[in-house]
C-alpha cells in the first residue's frame, strides 16, 4: 500500500514543462498576432488568423502553465465543458443573427441635442469622429 | 492499529498530502474546486463574449475599435500579464522545491504585474471616459467593451489580493513545501486571468 501511494506520488509529480519555452512561445505567437492585424489582410483572413491565434494561445496556457497536460484526465473534461456550452450558445444564436435586420444610422456630429435634431430622444447620442 | 497500518500511517504523514493523493480526491479537493469555479467563470466569459459577438455581426454601426482603443497599450498590458504567468509557475516552482526566497521573489513580481496591468487599464479607461467620450450609455460597443474589460479586470484586482495574502503569509514562514497546493490553487486563477485576457485582447481589441 505504501508502495502505491509512493508510485501514485511519482504519477502526480509534476516533471515541470520548459515554462521559458512556452513563454517564448507566447510571446512570438502575439507578435505575429499584432503583425496579421497590421498587414491588412482581408477581414476574413484577418478574423481567422486572429481567432487561430488566440487558441492557440490559450492553449497552450491551459496545457502547461494550468498543468492540463499532466493532470487526469477528470480535471480535462471539467475544463471542455465550458467550451463546448459556448460553443453549443454560439449555435443557438445563429439564426437569430443571419434573420435580424440592422438599420443604418446617420450620426450627425456636432448635434446632439434630440429636440433640435429632431431624433428618437431614445436612441444612443451620436458617437463623435476620434481624434486623430 | 496493526504493525504494517501503523506503518503506512506514519509514512503518509512524511510527505505532503498533495503529492501522495492522485488528483480528484480528498487530498486535491482545493484543486478540484478551484477547476470547478473557473468552468463557471469560463462559461460566464463565454456567455459575454458570445453576445459581443452577437451584438456585432453585420451591425454597420459599429465602429472600427481601432479607431478608439490603443492597442499598442493594451499589447503592453498582455505581454505584462503572460510574464507574470512564468513568474507564478516560478514561485510555484520555488515553493515545490522549498526555496523560500525564489517563492517570495517571484510571487512578489506577480502581485507587481498585476497591479501594473490593473495601473494601465485604469489610464486606458481614464482617457477613454475622459479624452475620447466613451460611455457605457453611448452605445453597444461602449457598453460591452467596459463591461467584458471591466468584469476582467475585477478578477486581475482579485488575483492580485489573491496572490498578496500568499505571498504575506510566505513572508510569515506560513506557506511551506507542504503546502505548495495553496500556491498551485492560486496559479490556476491566475493563469485563467491571462487566458481570458488573451482572447479578450483578440476579440475586443484586434478584430
Amino acid at each position: 500500500m505504501t508502495t502505491q501511494a509512493a508510485t501514485g506520488a511519482y504519477e502526480v509529480e509534476h516533471s515541470g514543462p520548459n515554462y521559458i519555452a512556452v513563454f517564448i512561445y507566447l510571446a512570438v505567437l502575439t507578435g505575429i498576432e499584432l503583425g496579421v492585424y497590421a498587414m491588412g489582410l482581408p477581414h476574413v483572413a484577418k478574423v481567422g488568423l486572429l481567432v487561430a491565434l488566440a487558441w492557440a494561445k490559450a492553449v497552450l496556457v491551459a496545457m502547461y502553465f494550468m498543468h492540463l497536460a499532466m493532470e487526469k484526465k477528470a480535471l480535462a473534461i471539467i475544463a471542455i465543458v465550458p467550451v463546448v456550452l459556448v460553443t453549443f450558445l454560439c449555435f443557438m444564436l445563429l439564426p437569430d443573427l443571419t434573420s435580424r435586420m440592422w438599420t443604418k444610422t446617420e450620426h450627425k456630429i456636432g448635434a446632439t441635442n434630440p429636440a433640435e435634431t429632431g431624433e428618437n430622444p431614445v436612441a444612443p447620442p451620436p458617437r463623435p469622429m476620434p481624434k486623430q | 492499529m496493526s504493525e504494517a497500518a501503523a506503518a503506512e500511517t506514519h509514512d503518509h504523514g512524511a510527505l505532503p498530502v498533495d503529492q501522495l493523493e492522485p488528483s480528484l480526491t480528498p487530498g486535491n479537493l482545493g484543486k478540484l474546486g478551484m477547476w470547478t469555479f473557473l468552468a463557471g467563470d469560463a462559461m460566464t466569459f463565454g456567455a459575454g463574449i458570445a453576445a459581443y459577438g452577437a451584438l456585432r455581426i453585420n451591425n454597420p454601426n459599429w465602429p472600427t475599435p481601432a479607431d478608439y482603443l490603443g492597442i499598442t497599450t493594451t499589447a503592453i498590458m498582455t505581454f505584462i500579464l503572460i510574464c507574470s504567468s512564468v513568474t507564478m509557475v516560478e514561485a510555484l516552482d520555488g515553493i515545490q522545491h522549498g526555496k523560500q526566497s525564489k517563492f517570495r521573489m517571484f510571487m512578489g513580481l506577480t502581485v507587481l504585474g498585476g497591479i501594473l496591468f490593473l495601473g494601465m487599464q485604469a489610464f486606458e479607461w481614464h482617457h477613454l471616459i475622459v479624452e475620447k467620450g466613451m460611455s457605457t450609455q453611448r452605445d453597444l460597443f461602449d457598453a460591452t467593451f467596459f463591461i467584458l474589460t471591466g468584469f476582467h479586470g475585477c478578477h486581475v484586482f482579485g488575483g492580485v489580493v489573491y496572490n498578496s495574502v500568499l505571498l504575506i503569509r510566505g513572508m510569515m514562514g506560513k506557506i511551506t513545501q507542504a503546502k505548495s497546493g495553496l500556491v498551485e490553487i492560486a496559479g490556476l486563477y491566475w493563469h485563467f486571468v491571462d487566458l481570458v485576457w488573451i482572447l479578450i485582447f483578440t476579440f475586443i481589441y484586434l478584430i
